[in-house]
């Protein structure tokens, strides 16, 4: 019963980067809504926020870039609600010193460019996608030397915000963050890597916890949706 | 238990390169700063103590972001090498080592300075009046009698490097065979729950740990140069 749960006791979030500013305003507005709701929410990359939840993390809800992760958890029985797909994400080229609208792929090979920074692939969605849509190019032989590699997302598109890579590439509801929207970015064609199923579930800790799912279904509803495909999230079936 | 990939040794390579040069570095400026430190109590050598032992207490995050933005493109020091037609330092193998040599800075210049003020005063007047100048000085007089000083403080400039993390992390940017360190290494194999690869790494660092430690207490017996 919800009147049985403390106001008090948190829902606790744990999300993928690209979520940081979509999600943000999401639960600025789900708070509104419902005041006597308390929402804690911690950002870091789909491996990352895994891993921990196998070890014990105390989170209710899991976002993830990749919906691969979530299923995951439901292989070790760490979940109470089935995987479901929330959003598709895409990548876009980024930069903070170049004018990356027309910069594609193939000009990342380019002598000018000494650092591109990426997401790290082994345990970040989107670091692995950008891995294979440079792999699709043609070019990840070519600019190996010239990857360096955030820990995150959100990492990696402070590290081109920084201009120390003069290239990121990044998710595109980060570079549609005010900050980084000042400069314009490249859309990487879809087609070039696999999609970035976004999937959520909740975890057994928040299974008996109704504020968990009365959260997870409000990301259905259709101010959420308004705020995703603001930050360019492609808003696949419920 | 994994076997030792390219990667791994890859990251050894990375890391030792940096403990090793770090060390260098540090014991070529620690010596001097740490003699001066020695010298007296006054007002400036308090507040150059107090500077040199900050990395002891600050989060390694607020060393690495200032560091970011010195040594990044726009920052005094980046700016400044593009401006000469070299890289900025954001990202490689240097800015780390910059970063190391600050971080670990004072683990060299405390058990310097302590082993100096063991010394004292005398053995130097003495060979000085013999007519011996700084080099001979230092040569034959000050470095026999405070080795162990340096001993203990190479070996935990070297194994307090090892052990950086938060601040390459920043810095750094993970690039294989540049600022890839075994600690970042072992970060990145345990997000990716590679568990097998992160415990023969961990556990080889345990053990290098441990053996360090082991060295620099033995000496401490022997020289009682080094409150630890």
């Amino acid at each position: 019963m919800a009147s049985s749960l403390h106001a008090s006791e948190p829902v606790r979030l744990a999300a993928a980067s690209d979520l940081r500013y979509a999600l943000d305003d999401i639960i600025g507005m789900y708070r509104q809504e419902h005041p006597d709701v308390d929402i804690e929410v911690i950002y870091g990359s789909s491996g990352k926020m895994t891993t921990q939840i196998i070890n014990g993390a105390p989170y209710d809800l899991f976002f993830s870039a990749d919906i691969s992760y979530p299923e995951k958890l439901k292989a070790q029985g760490l979940t109470a609600t089935e995987p479901a797909v929330y959003a598709i994400g895409r990548i876009v080229i980024w930069s903070n010193t170049l004018a990356a609208a027309s910069l594609t792929l193939e000009d990342l090979t380019s002598e000018t460019i000494r650092r591109i920074a990426i997401a790290q692939p082994s345990h970040a969605p989107y670091g692995l996608r950008a891995k294979e849509a440079l792999q699709s190019a043609g070019v990840w032989n070519a600019v190996q030397d010239k990857l360096v590699f955030g820990e995150n997302i959100a990492h990696t598109a402070q590290m081109a915000q920084s201009g120390a890579a003069q290239v990121g590439i990044i998710a595109l509801s980060l570079a549609r963050f005010p900050e980084l929207a000042k400069h314009r970015h490249h859309l990487i064609d879809d087609g070039l890597h696999n999609p970035l199923t976004q999937g959520y579930v909740v975890t057994r800790h928040g299974g008996n916890k109704p504020q968990a799912r009365a959260f997870a279904d409000y990301m259905a509803s259709e101010e959420a949706h308004d705020i995703m495909t603001r930050y360019g999230f492609v808003m696949g079936p419920d | 238990m994994a076997a030792l990939g390219p990667a791994e040794w890859q990251a050894i390579s990375v890391t030792f390169r940096l403990c090793l040069y770090t060390t260098l570095i540090l014991l070529t400026l620690a010596t001097p700063l740490a003699w001066w430190l020695a010298q007296g109590r006054s007002t400036v050598r308090v507040i150059i103590q107090a500077v040199v032992a900050l990395p002891l207490v600050l989060p390694p995050t607020v060393l690495g972001f200032y560091l970011l933005i010195v040594l990044g493109p726009r920052g005094v020091v980046g700016e400044t090498l593009q401006n000469l037609g070299l890289h900025h330092l954001a990202f490689s193998f240097e800015g780390i080592l910059v970063a190391s040599v600050l971080y670990s800075m004072p683990f060299a210049v405390q058990p310097l300075t302590e082993a100096f003020r063991n010394l004292g005063r005398r053995p130097v007047e003495v060979a000085s009046s013999l007519g011996a100048g700084v080099v001979d000085r230092f040569r034959t007089v000050i470095f026999p009698l405070t080795r162990g000083g340096f001993l203990v403080a190479a070996t935990l400039t070297f194994a307090h490097t090892l052990g950086e993390f938060g601040v390459i992390l920043m810095l750094g940017g993970s690039i294989p065979g540049e600022t890839k360190v075994l600690s970042v290494l072992i970060y990145d194999h345990a997000e990716a729950m590679n568990y097998d690869a992160a415990h023969s790494l961990s556990l080889m660092l345990l053990v290098f740990a441990f053996a360090t430690l082991f060295v620099v207490y033995s000496i401490n017996r022997r020289f009682a140069v080094a409150k630890l």
